[in-house]
């Protein structure tokens, strides 16, 4: 009857979403007095999963997984469901994890609660809170089939620090044939992504063109942050498309947005308005943003942006 | 080859969202629908499937009566067929449970949807409609190529991208990329017409439970004023940052 918790590694190491994951389960578990049983894929060392809660590891590992694979992902989460009898379930809103949830609500024919903010409301029924409209709504949403299924919106819960042992055992689980083949992986390595960051850096069509990204980089390199822009830079081929964000782009849910040169269109803060805090930097002080934002200068971007990369190395030298 | 596209109807990108009866209602007062923007990328690479190598293309949306003018916008972009399965869409468990009835009479080889809707977000109902119909999937589709029944995709991860083969019968989620946006058709003249004509076949629902149920709806708490910072003062916003904001 634990809450099982899928918690996803890459390359053997935890991502951090694991851990804000394994935290949402332990608030669930607390409330429904139960323990928190956690799944993991080739994952290497899995003791600091008790830092944030979790009783038990069930611990899979084959080499035929190193590539992720929806649906054999899918069904190592049913067994683990089934052999732990579990009723709530929890996975993160990584891309894979919002690939394989789908495919197991049906395998687990449970009801699929997704981007869920905050722990349930209550258990029984079981109500949790989570966004629609693009994060222009929230909705309450209740669960009713026997077993739930929910997946955590990213950053929404936080870390949340726990003891627990984190008692690991082999988990030897059926693996069904692939059948999506994974022929090349194309990812940027060593620089952080939209998805991971704390702070994102974006640009929008104020920067007037490519060349003047420079400083852009920059100010995301200081901060250890991802860049990002808006949708015209993208169409415009200024940025690649990974980077747009926004309502039909990706989804931001950072600690610090910093928009350069953005206007602040509906459908641009759609897609951003998860993060927690968020700074304008634009000349013109009607420009919408300024309405969105917590912090704004009304300025040049050309003066503003070079003033606070120093200012910012100035900080960092201090800390 | 038989394509069938999903169509989620949803209130237009700039639309203010406002709720009725409690907050237990979205209010549709003054909002214009629209064809899903991931939904219009995955029927413009239909249409090109139907041109390059004579696929059919089916449209369908699982709803009321009034999804049927963006069923016929669909018919007027270029779809052969649409079907409306008439019925209110509940969750998203509920509306795959009525595409998969769909898909399974209509013998599709390829079935693209989005990979959200911009009104739920449920990003739910293609891998559901995939696992109830013993599909292949493909989510956050940027990229497809079919070549009798194999295919190749390309999808996008954090971080990066992945290409991936597999075969029909297949379900993806598509999204923007998966064709250029200055190819999407706005429908024309000769479109409309001809859409008046097409079929649109309204089927009834088979029986299909919902596990979840809303309740009722928020808006967020009014934020805030921004504070503002001299653009000749811009230490003062890394202060801010750091010591009131603590994100730095
Ligand atoms: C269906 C649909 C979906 C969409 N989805 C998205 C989406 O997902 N994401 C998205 O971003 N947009 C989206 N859009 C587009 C959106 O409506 C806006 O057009 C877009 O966000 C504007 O981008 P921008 O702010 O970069 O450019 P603009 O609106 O042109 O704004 C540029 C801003 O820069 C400021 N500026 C100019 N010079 C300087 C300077 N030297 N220093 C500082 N500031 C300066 C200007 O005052 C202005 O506010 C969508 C639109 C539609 C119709
Ligand atoms: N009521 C519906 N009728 C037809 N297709 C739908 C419906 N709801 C969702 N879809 C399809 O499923 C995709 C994802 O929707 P969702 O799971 O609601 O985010 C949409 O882009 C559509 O392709």
């Amino acid at each position: 009857m634990s809450v099982l918790v899928y918690t996803e590694s890459e390359q053997g190491k935890f991502k951090k979403v694991a851990f804000e994951v394994a935290s949402y389960a332990k608030a669930v578990a607390d409330q429904m007095g139960t323990t928190v049983t956690a799944v993991t894929i080739n994952a290497d060392d899995t003791s600091a999963l008790g830092n944030y809660g979790v009783d038990k590891v069930l611990k899979v590992n084959d080499a035929s997984l190193d590539k992720f694979n929806a649906n054999a992902y899918a069904s190592i989460i049913k067994q683990a469901t089934e052999k732990e009898d579990a009723k709530v379930v929890i996975v993160s809103s990584s891309a894979d994890s919002k690939y394989l949830a789908p495919l197991l609500a049906v395998d687990l024919n449970a009801g699929f609660a997704s981007n869920v903010v905050e722990a349930p409301s209550s258990t029984s029924p079981f109500t949790v809170k989570r966004t629609a409209f693009t994060n222009k709504a929230f909705n309450m949403t209740t669960i009713n089939s026997d077993v739930k299924l929910v997946a955590v919106s990213k950053n929404a819960f936080g870390l949340k620090e726990n003891t627990a042992s984190a008692a690991a055992e082999d988990f030897s689980a059926s693996i069904p044939e692939i059948k999506v083949q994974v022929d090349a992986v194309d990812k940027v390595t060593g620089q952080v992504t939209i998805a991971d960051a704390e702070v994102v850096v974006s640009g929008g069509r104020g920067l007037k063109g490519p060349e003047n990204w420079g400083m852009i980089e920059e100010l995301a390199d200081v901060l250890g942050a991802a860049t990002a822009c808006s949708k015209p830079v993208s169409d415009l081929g200024w940025r690649p498309h990974s980077e747009h964000v926004g309502q039909t782009g990706k989804p931001v849910a950072s600690n610090l947005y910093i928009a350069v040169g953005i206007s602040g269109a509906i459908q641009h803060l759609a897609g951003i308005n998860a993060s927690k805090v968020k700074v304008v930097i634009n000349t013109d002080p009607e420009a919408p943003f300024f309405k969105a934002a917590d912090y704004g200068i009304v300025g040049d971007a050309f003066e503003v942006v070079p003033k606070l990369i120093e200012k910012l190395k100035e900080f960092k030298a201090q800390q | 080859m038989k394509i069938l596209v999903c169509i989620s109807h949803v209130p237009d990108t700039t639309s203010k969202i406002n709720f009725t009866d409690g907050d237990t209602k979205f209010d549709t007062n003054g909002v214009q629908f629209v064809i899903n923007p991931n939904d219009e990328f995955g029927l413009t690479r239909a249409m090109w499937f139907k041109e390059k190598q004579g696929a059919s293309v089916d449209v369908v949306n699982v709803g009321g009566p009034e999804t049927e003018p963006t069923l016929r916008k669909a018919l007027a972009i270029g779809a052969d067929t649409a079907i409306r399965v008439n019925t209110e869409a509940t969750d998203g468990f509920a509306v795959a449970k009525q595409l998969a009835n769909v898909v399974k009479n209509g013998g599709y080889d390829l079935v693209i949807a989005g990979r959200e809707s911009i009104d739920y977000n449920g990003g739910m109902v293609p891998g559901m409609l995939a696992g109830l119909t013993s599909a292949n999937f493909v989510n956050n589709c940027i990229s497809l190529e079919v070549d009798g029944t194999s295919a190749k995709a390309v999808r996008e991860i954090d971080g990066g991208k992945e290409t991936v083969s597999t075969t029909l019968p297949l379900v993806i989620g598509g999204q923007k990329g998966l064709v250029e946006e200055s190819d999407l058709r706005i429908p024309n003249m000769r479109g409309i017409m001809m859409a008046r004509k097409k079929p649109l076949n309204v089927v009834e629902p088979v029986d299909a439970s919902a596990e979840t149920a809303s309740v009722k709806f928020e808006k967020p708490a009014p934020k805030g004023a921004v504070t503002l910072v001299d653009a000749d003062n811009v230490g003062e916003l890394v202060n801010l940052l750091h010591n009131e904001a603590k994100v730095i």
